[in-house]
């Protein structure tokens, strides 16, 4: 594979979904020289992944996805036409403070220097630990829409999608127009009906449109005749795959058999980047995640780096449009490219409308609190899924006196296989907070360090590099080997 | 004020075997460290268990220590020491690939047998091949040290640490010694959580352990410097000894993982406040190069992980084992630079030895403070 | 497990476990195996328990195969390309050793 190996950059942009699209878009509009890397193949970002071939197509496809991600072509096509660089199949492995991004690409690596870093690396799904979970036929739900949206692709066997939040019920509603046998979904919120009726109510009418999507949703399950059930307490039963799903619901032990089971708990800020950075993060307790400490623009304590859309705290790919746009902005404003009052002008209609979305994601976070309560982490649970550590394990280190994240994983290798602690860091913090008895932002999260991709040793070997003024190793009297440390 | 008879600072590897070899001998030490017990290089080190190529001013030490590394049961009980994960007599080679390194190798044999020691031995690419058959064909031999290992960093630590309390120590964790002062009932020894009384201070402080020296005006070097490992991902059992470099950036082992623990002295960038360090990508390279080259089997591997750790650097590259210079009732044990695991434990033994018999059995006189200047410089070499 | 909704558009072909799997040029390994109805993509290194892909966008690590003889990759991030040779990684994966 032949590409450009880039020696720098004023403003790198990590991340092809709504946000970086826009903070790329705009950036390049006032001037500024930017290139945005993407591990996938095409712009879109998890929301509107692949929508550049699969919008204009008017099909099944299109049918099932629905018109909120055709939405998303818009985006890319401005993004397409701004003349910022786009380096898709291209993971970044490192940020440095000193503004050195890390790219591997076609099976190399190079070192690119930016003078500005926006991170736009977005979200993932809130990992469901609960017992099976990690038996083959156990998906997230945002993985199957994945596969629909990226390649075409819907399940023919028996499905069951269980957990909460606004995804799941686009996913179910998107199976059910794809015909896909969705048998139930079993809802883990711990909102009522009525409940969230009355939460919902301060929001008309400015968020008809989205209620009435939303509504549109239940009914459409309600006309299929999916069973809703409210769950808690998920089992996944399987020797070898899953096999069926149980779970308590209305004072009983319900069982159902299924292929496939989604999980879905919402969505986390993938910060992987910014915890490498030790920036700032603050434990945020609607969301029951972390995420990295901003200004108004998206700027972390990391002096040139910057946070756009869900990686800065979970805001909807809306918001994620608003919050590139911003840091677009400062990014142009601190290049020199647009003066403090421009930006600032220019910011107020972003902030406006950022405003309105966070009206909406405050009554969603409220509705779709993630069930912790419902999930109560047996001690045969695997917290850690590349290492295969388990809750009890976990919880007999902290008996045992361990009181410090790390320590649990230097110990027990929790966090440290090649997921590199993004699928854990969350349940294994829980852990140790209940174990102390104390919260998540006393607790802290694992400690961070390049790679934040794994990389093979070859590319690092052959590493391209911008600059070798440095002195690689410790030399001590004189080279003397016997001398060495 | 909590009284005690001996204050160690610091809860690394030389802190918490001091604390152990104290309370063996009927004492009730107090460790102080500011973080978590290994929190900083005796939790984070490669784990090699090493007495090949060392300074021959630590070769005692360093005999001594792999006696008590091969005897970890005595030490730690037979639960704690198989928690260390040590894996000793597969040794540890020096890989020689240029005609001058095997010459070098052949002349460092030549003067350890003069001193007296044989434990290091050339080997020629025949030998070499057999003790590691993944060798690259380019590797014309080197020198072995065939009782020499590894260990897990923080399992040791660990199993020190508790096996100390067991004997009776304490250890307090995230409680930094901020002032320390002698007065006619022994020392006042001030923390961020309470002040501690004692006849005895130890200042086993690592990378910090300047600091408490300047506490009572006794300077020392402050270099310090991190130390970079990278670690792949887990790969089929391939290698039995630790190898590293002699000209060459190559330090790497397997652990009983499966993973491969690659470093050989990459520097990170140190941050002594904020108490960590990062790990420098560019500097990465050319360890990774020579592994590659050295062992085409890593050709596949995935670096998952790198960090860097904080240690004492002393000019001399030698640690501070000894009496204070400027007071008394005050010991030193720090300056490791970069090889002090396999010392993890000895000196805490000579420092007890040293605080209840007044002498250790081992020659230590090279580690003395008083090789350094009132200002903390390394003085000229005598003759 | 899976279905195609356009299965006329399957041209590439990709080897895994020596068997032929049709696949639309482009799409993730993962997807292609997927469909193909593969549930068992590797066994871990620790437990030696069956994985398949999780996440499908990068985070898990329960996708990795060996493609073309590398270890270790994310079959749901690369792109198939026709002919590529997929093998299941047990336990490690082999990284040529035997
Ligand atoms: C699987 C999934 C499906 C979702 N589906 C929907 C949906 O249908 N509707 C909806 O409203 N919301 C959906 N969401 C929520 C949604 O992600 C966000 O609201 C929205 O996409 C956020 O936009 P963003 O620009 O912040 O990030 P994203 O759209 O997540 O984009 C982040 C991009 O960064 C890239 N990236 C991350 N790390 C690196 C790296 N180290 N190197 C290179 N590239 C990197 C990713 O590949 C991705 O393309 C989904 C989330 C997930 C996880
Ligand atoms: C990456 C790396 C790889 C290495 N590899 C090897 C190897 O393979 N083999 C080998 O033999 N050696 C190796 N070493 C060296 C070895 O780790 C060290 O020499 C050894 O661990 C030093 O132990 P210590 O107890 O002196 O220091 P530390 O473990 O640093 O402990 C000192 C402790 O003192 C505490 N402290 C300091 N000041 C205060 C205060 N004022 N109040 C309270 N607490 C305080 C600190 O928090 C710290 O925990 C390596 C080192 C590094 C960094
Ligand atoms: S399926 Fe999760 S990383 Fe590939």
């Amino acid at each position: 594979m032949t590409h450009l190996q880039r020696e720098s950059c004023e403003l790198a942009i990590v991340g092809g979904g709504p946000a970086g699209l826009a903070a790329a878009t705009l950036a390049a509009e006032l001037g500024v020289e930017t290139v945005l890397f993407d591990e996938q193949s095409a712009p879109g970002g998890q929301v509107y992944r692949n929508v550049e071939a699969n919008a204009p197509r008017h099909d099944a496809l299109a049918a099932i996805l629905g018109g909120d991600y055709a939405g998303g072509l818009a985006l890319v096509r401005a993004f397409r036409a701004s003349g910022a660089a786009y380096e898709p199949e291209s993971a970044v492995w490192q940020v440095a403070a000193s503004g050195k991004v890390g790219v591997s690409r076609g099976g190399r690596a190079y070192l690119t220097r930016a003078q500005r870093v926006v991170l736009a690396t977005g979200a993932m799904e809130r990992p469901v630990p609960v017992p099976g979970w990690t038996l083959p036929g156990v998906m997230g739900a945002g993985a199957v829409q994945t596969l629909m949206k990226a390649s075409g692709i819907v399940p023919d066997r028996p499905v069951v999608l269980a957990g909460c939040g606004p995804l799941l019920y686009l996913v179910a509603v998107q199976l059910v127009r794809a015909n896909a046998p969705l048998v139930a979904v079993v809802d883990t919120s711990a909102a009522t009906l009525a409940g969230t009726v009355r939460a919902a109510l301060p929001l008309l009418p400015a968020f008809a449109g989205d209620l009435a999507k939303g509504l549109s949703w239940i009914a459409t399950l309600k006309a299929r005749r999916i069973p809703i059930h409210k769950g808690s307490r998920l089992v996944v039963e399987g020797t070898g795959r899953v096999e069926a799903v149980t779970f308590d619901s209305g004072g009983r032990r319900v069982r159902i058999a299924t292929s496939l089971l989604l999980l879905h708990e919402g969505v986390i800020p993938n910060n992987q980047v910014t915890t490498s950075l030790r920036c700032k993060h603050v434990w945020n307790v609607a969301q029951a995640a972390w995420r990295p400490e901003t200004d108004p623009f998206g700027a972390t304590s990391s002096a040139r780096v910057a946070v756009a859309g869900d990686g800065a705290g979970i805001g909807g790919a809306r918001a994620a449009v608003h919050r590139g746009r911003l840091a677009a902005l400062d990014a142009a404003f601190r290049l020199g490219r647009i003066g403090r009052d421009e930006r600032d002008a220019r910011a107020r209609p972003e902030r406006t409308a950022l405003a309105r979305e966070a009206r909406l994601r405050a009554f969603l976070d409220r509705v779709y609190r993630p069930a912790e309560a419902v999930r109560p982490l047996d001690d045969d649970t695997l917290a850690c899924r590349c290492e295969e550590v388990s809750a009890g394990e976990l919880r007999g280190l902290i008996a045992e006196g361990f009181t410090d994240l790390n320590q649990l994983k230097s110990f027990s290798r929790c966090g440290m296989g090649q997921c590199q602690g993004r699928m854990c860091a969350g349940t294994v913090g829980r852990i140790l907070a209940e174990g102390l008895a104390t919260d998540m932002a006393a607790v802290g999260h694992y400690r961070l360090r390049i790679p934040v991709k794994p990389l093979p040793l070859a590319e690092l070997a052959e590493l391209g590099h911008a600059d070798r003024n440095d002195k690689p190793v410790l030399e001590v009297a004189d080279g003397d080997p016997s001398q060495r440390i | 004020m909590t009284r005690t008879d001996v204050i160690v600072i610091g809860g690394g590897i030389h802190g918490c075997c001091t604390a152990l070899h104290l309370a063996r001998r009927g004492l009730k030490p107090i460790v102080l460290e500011k973080n978590t017990v290994g929190r900083h290089a005796s939790g984070v080190n490669a784990g090699g268990v090493r007495q090949l190529m060392r300074h021959t001013a630590e070769i005692p030490l360093s005999m001594a220590a792999m006696d008590a590394w091969e005897r970890l049961d005595a030490l730690l009980g037979p639960e704690l020491a198989a928690n260390c994960n040590f894996v000793g007599g597969v040794g540890q080679i020096g890989i020689a690939e240029s005609a001058q390194e095997l010459a070098w190798c052949r002349e460092r044999v030549a003067e350890m047998r003069a001193l007296g020691y044989d434990f290091e031995e050339l080997i020629d690419a025949d030998e070499l091949k057999r003790l590691v058959p993944s060798v690259a064909d380019i590797c014309r031999g080197g020198i072995v040290s065939r009782r020499d290992g590894h260990a897990n960093p923080f399992r040791t630590t660990q199993s020190f640490r508790l096996r100390a309390e067991q004997l009776g120590a304490r250890i307090l964790e995230r409680t930094r010694v901020t002032g320390l002062e002698q007065g006619d009932g022994g020392w006042t020894v001030t923390t961020d959580r309470g002040t501690f009384g004692a006849d005895i201070v130890v200042n086993c402080g690592g990378a910090w352990a300047w600091q408490a020296g300047a506490m009572v005006g006794e300077h020392f070097p402050k270099s310090h410097f991190a130390s970079t490992l990278m670690v792949t991902s887990r790969m089929p059992h391939f290698i039995d000894p630790v190898v590293i470099g002699i000209d060459r950036v190559l330090s790497f082992k397997q652990t009983e993982a499966g993973t491969v623990v690659i470093g050989g002295g990459i520097l990170g960038d140190p941050d002594l406040d904020a108490e960590t360090a990062e790990t420098v990508s560019d500097r990465m390279m050319e360890s990774a190069a020579t592994v590659y080259e050295f062992f085409p089997i890593l050709r596949q591997a995935t670096i998952v992980r790198t960090w860097a750790g904080l240690e004492a650097l002393m000019p001399d590259v030698i640690p501070v084992i000894g009496p204070s210079r400027v007071a008394s009732g005050l010991w030193h044990a720090f300056g490791f630079s970069g090889h002090g695991f396999q010392l993890g434990p000895i000196v805490g033994s000579v420092i007890a030895d040293l605080i209840v018999d007044g002498v250790s059995p081992l020659p230590i006189a090279a580690f003395s403070p008083t090789r350094f200047t009132a200002e903390g410089k390394l003085r000229p070499p005598a003759q | 497990m899976f279905r195609r909704l356009q299965p006329d558009d399957s041209s590439a072909t990709i080897y895994f476990d020596g068997r032929a799997i049709r696949c639309r040029p482009g799409e993730s390994v993962a997807a292609a195996l997927l469909a193909a109805g593969v549930d068992r993509f590797r066994t871990t290194p620790v437990g030696g328990a069956g994985r398949m892909p999780y996440c499908m966008i990068g985070v898990c690590f329960d996708c990795l195969v060996e493609i073309d003889g590398q270890a270790d990759r994310q079959a749901c991030l690369v792109p198939v390309a026709d002919g590529m040779t997929v093998r299941s990684q047990d336990g490690t994966g082999r990284f040529g050793i035997q």
